[in-house]
């Protein structure tokens, strides 16, 4: 059975009176002649959610920009019918996507800092369809702002409407642009990734403001890479790749018993407590026994604090007294919203930034507390893998010299070039890649081929501790449990220990042995990853581990 | 050659190409001025004065009867010389004042940088002018006041890339690895700022060039004798009603060959930042 017979069976039958908003059928796009949305249909409900997933290059985004005409320039859009409520989109032209734009169809982007204008007024931005469709007056404007701030949940609604954007946290922002969206009260929400910037206790709330404009009625087009946001909200999921629909049906359907093999990887890769010791990649492989060595600790964190003296002279407790100690061939996660601190405590476990207060060891010798000569020669013991691979290479350098710059800063510099080619590309064969990427820029890597290279570099100088700062946060699901995999692979290898920091509590359930959770600088909760996740004690870890979007599998 | 090879290195544009020659051309002439003309610069020839531009003479004759066109051929090396020095010379500067100010920080920064901003309100011809009231025309003086007057700009730029680049995460990925402060100076600060401001220098000599021609204009320069094209211009200043010649056509080789040495460094520029993205 094709893709499109399921497709055809699915469609859920059309009660009496149609509810359908919008119909697409057919819909291709190209640019510059490269077709990267090839002929999907579906159709929105009102009442119900459409989710699209893919993951990135996918053509789930551009289909959404095309549902409102924003495709670009040197874009042809061509499709049998985009028929919202009877009117045919395709050939309405620049006007008529102007008049369908708010009124007809919200549109939510995933970063509400650029799509806000930051030197407008929080309410004169959420007005703004109201203008442009010329309803109402300047101050019946202003009045139905506040109104429409407050109906989303924005807290002290009439002080928001005259702050600007960047006053404002990136919750309260993404609830503007929602307000925004709803003005109208149009028939029809897209929503591409309007969650994705935000942490998990904020994005339970976005979610539940979508699910509660669902119930009113409207129809919603959620576009996303994320499918435990897609089970919170979605009746009906349609699976991309490569510009086509592999899968399509109710969301309980394809996200229990998926039928196409690529939609089933995409949930196999989920990190997650049912993940703990398995392969993401190949899931039927589980990790050896490890045995962690809990003499003594490779580094250890004593009472750290750090302040920072803001541009207006008041002081900021950034880490407020953490301790921890992490043990040979162990993994410690720290997790946390943005703005716990949990950065800066890697930072000054890796003595780049220096702590106010409090005191790091390295194999149990001092660390933080010398002097940055001093520290120079040990810095072999600890290497980093950052979040964005490609801004921590040098432009410059190909992958080959990044690899063995590293390697000659190690306990055994390489003695000739030959070798140290030889090793660079054994590295490079250890964390996945081949030979052939050694002479390649950076550039010309994908993500996950740029983190395994950034991991390459830190395992050169052959460390005991890897610091990992969010390593795969900006990777597809994918690429992200490869990825994953390969640290777990290089920790039953090496007997290599991880600092992993991570605001994704999937992935630190996945990959840590014990855990610290942290808000505000302080280290509310820490235990085993058994004990935080399933008796956790603090009020906090109770309150993100709820707020998780969580694919029920059976 | 295949279409797909073609593709792959975009066709340079004919700005470029035209660009190309000119920038041959004016080199040959100062590398090895008797390639292009095999008659002397300062040949006088008093039954051939002031004639307009003919076969023999393509760009006319002056009130000695020179050949014009051998005069701008020969005075190429001094204008280049003085275009290549003079920015050399601004670039030199702007590197110590930039990165002292940008990595020594705090004082020494603020200090700089005020330098550089009364500086810059300053015209740098004025710059220019001071110099050579305080030493006297002379080439060496031309390239040391044009190079002097045109470096607090790039200084400003310099001290801008080096606090942009040390920002970036391959700098703090390399101090992590252990090196130490003045290797990561050394191998990747200075490279990756510096690597833009070429072009920039690119841009400069055009500048530079016109600058030194607007001096010996002023007859601040290069003096008479010397077919410097700012002398040039100087000189045919007093025939200017009768004998356009003299000022139009060195004129324009002045203007092709700074438009073009600028359109050369602005494809520079956007290769070079092509790469580096």
């Amino acid at each position: 059975m094709t893709a499109t017979d399921q497709q055809v069976a699915e469609q859920p039958v059309r009660e009496e009176p149609d509810t359908t908003v919008l119909r697409v059928a057919n819909l291709r796009v190209a640019f510059a002649g490269t077709e990267v949305v090839k002929g999907i249909s579906f159709s929105a409900q009102a009442g119900r959610c459409l989710a699209i997933v893919g993951e990135s290059g996918s053509g789930k985004s551009v289909t959404a920009r095309t549902l409102v005409g924003l495709t670009g320039g040197n874009s042809r859009v061509s499709a049998d019918a985009i028929d919202l409520d009877g009117v045919d989109l395709l050939r309405t032209g620049e006007r008529g996507w102007r008049s369908v734009r708010g009124s007809r169809i919200g549109f939510v982007l995933q970063d509400a800092l650029v799509s806000l204008d930051q030197l407008r007024r929080v309410g004169d931005e959420v007005a703004e369809p109201l203008r442009v469709h010329g309803r109402g007056t300047r101050r019946s404007r202003a009045a139905k702002a506040v109104e429409l701030l407050d109906a989303v949940g924005v807290p002290e609604p009439a002080v928001r409407a005259r702050q600007r954007p960047y006053e404002l946290s990136g919750g309260l922002r993404q609830r503007a642009l929602i307000a925004s969206a709803i003005a109208l009260d149009p028939p029809l929400l897209i929503a591409d990734e309007p969650t994705t910037a935000l942490d998990v206790t904020v994005q339970a709330q976005v979610l539940d403001l979508l699910a509660a404009a669902k119930e009113r009625g409207t129809s919603i087009i959620l576009i996303s890479h994320d499918l435990s946001v897609v089970a919170r909200l979605a009746d009906e999921v349609a699976v991309m790749r490569d510009g086509e629909i592999v899968e399509h049906g109710p969301a309980r359907r394809v996200l229990r018993e998926p039928r196409h093999e690529y939609t089933r990887m995409l949930l196999a890769a989920i990190p997650s407590a049912h993940t703990r010791d398995t392969k993401l990649s190949r899931p039927t492989e589980h990790r050896p026994q490890r045995t962690v060595d809990r003499g003594r600790p490779v580094l250890e964190a004593r009472r750290l604090s750090k302040v920072f003296r803001g541009p207006d002279g008041v002081d900021r407790t950034v880490v407020d007294d953490v301790s921890f100690e992490l043990f040979g061939g162990e993994t410690l996660g720290i997790v946390g919203e943005s703005g716990s601190g949990k950065t800066t405590t890697a930072r000054i476990a890796l003595a780049i930034l220096a702590a106010t207060a409090g005191e790091v060891l390295l194999r149990g010798a001092p660390w933080s507390a010398r002097s940055v000569g001093e520290r120079r020669p040990l810095r072999k013991q600890i290497g980093v893998v950052y979040q964005d691979p490609l801004s921590s290479f040098d432009p410059r350098w190909p992958v080959g010299r990044i690899l063995t710059d590293a390697l000659a800063t190690g306990t055994r510099p390489p003695a000739s070039k030959a070798e140290a080619r030889g090793r660079a590309i054994r590295l490079l064969e250890q964390v996945g890649l081949r030979e052939e990427h050694f002479d390649r820029a950076p550039l010309r890597l994908s993500g996950g081929q740029r983190q395994r290279v950034a991991i390459a570099r830190a395992l050169a100088p052959e460390p005991s501790v890897i610091v990992c700062d969010e390593p795969v946060s900006a990777l597809d699901v994918s690429i992200q449990a490869q990825v994953l995999d390969l640290l777990t692979d290089l920790q039953d290898e090496l007997g290599v220990s991880y600092l992993f920091i991570s605001h994704d509590l999937g992935v630190i359930h996945h990959v840590s042995d014990r855990i610290l959770v942290m808000k505000d600088g302080r280290v509310v909760e820490h235990g085993s990853a058994a004990d935080i996740f399933e008796r956790p004690q603090h009020e906090y870890t109770r309150r993100l581990l709820t707020a998780v979007p969580r694919l029920e599998l059976k | 050659m295949t279409v797909k090879t073609l593709t792959a290195a975009p066709k340079p544009a004919l700005g470029t190409v035209l660009s190309l020659l000119v920038v041959t051309w004016v080199l040959t002439a100062a590398l090895a001025p008797s390639v292009l003309t095999d008659g002397s610069p300062t040949a006088i020839d008093l039954h051939a004065t002031l004639l307009p531009p003919s076969w023999e003479h393509p760009f006319g004759t002056d009130d000695a009867g020179r050949d014009l066109l051998t005069r701008v051929i020969h005075g190429s090396r001094q204008s280049l010389g003085i275009g290549l020095g003079a920015t050399a010379l601004a670039f030199l500067i702007a590197l110590v004042l930039g990165f002292t100010a940008a990595l020594a920080g705090g004082v020494v920064d603020a200090a700089i940088t005020r330098v550089l901003e009364v500086a810059f309100a300053f015209p740098a011809l004025l710059l220019a002018l001071l110099v050579i009231s305080v030493r006297g025309p002379s080439l060496a003086t031309v390239v040391v006041a044009v190079g002097i007057g045109s470096a607090p700009g790039y200084a400003r730029m310099v001290r801008g890339q080096v606090l942009a680049v040390r920002q970036a995460g391959y700098i703090e990925a390399a101090a992590a690895l252990g090196h130490s402060r003045f290797a990561v100076i050394r191998r990747h600060l200075f490279p990756n700022a510096v690597r833009p401001l070429v072009a920039v220098a690119t841009l400069g000599v055009g500048q530079s060039i016109v600058w030194a021609s607007g001096l010996s204009f002023l007859g601040l320069g290069v003096a008479p004798p010397s077919s410097e094209w700012g002398a040039l211009l100087d000189a045919g200043r007093l025939h200017i009603t009768t004998s356009w010649w003299l000022e139009i056509l060195p004129g324009v080789v002045i203007v092709l060959v700074t438009l073009a040495v600028t359109t050369l460094g602005r494809t520079l520029q956007r290769r070079l930042e092509g790469a580096a993205r």
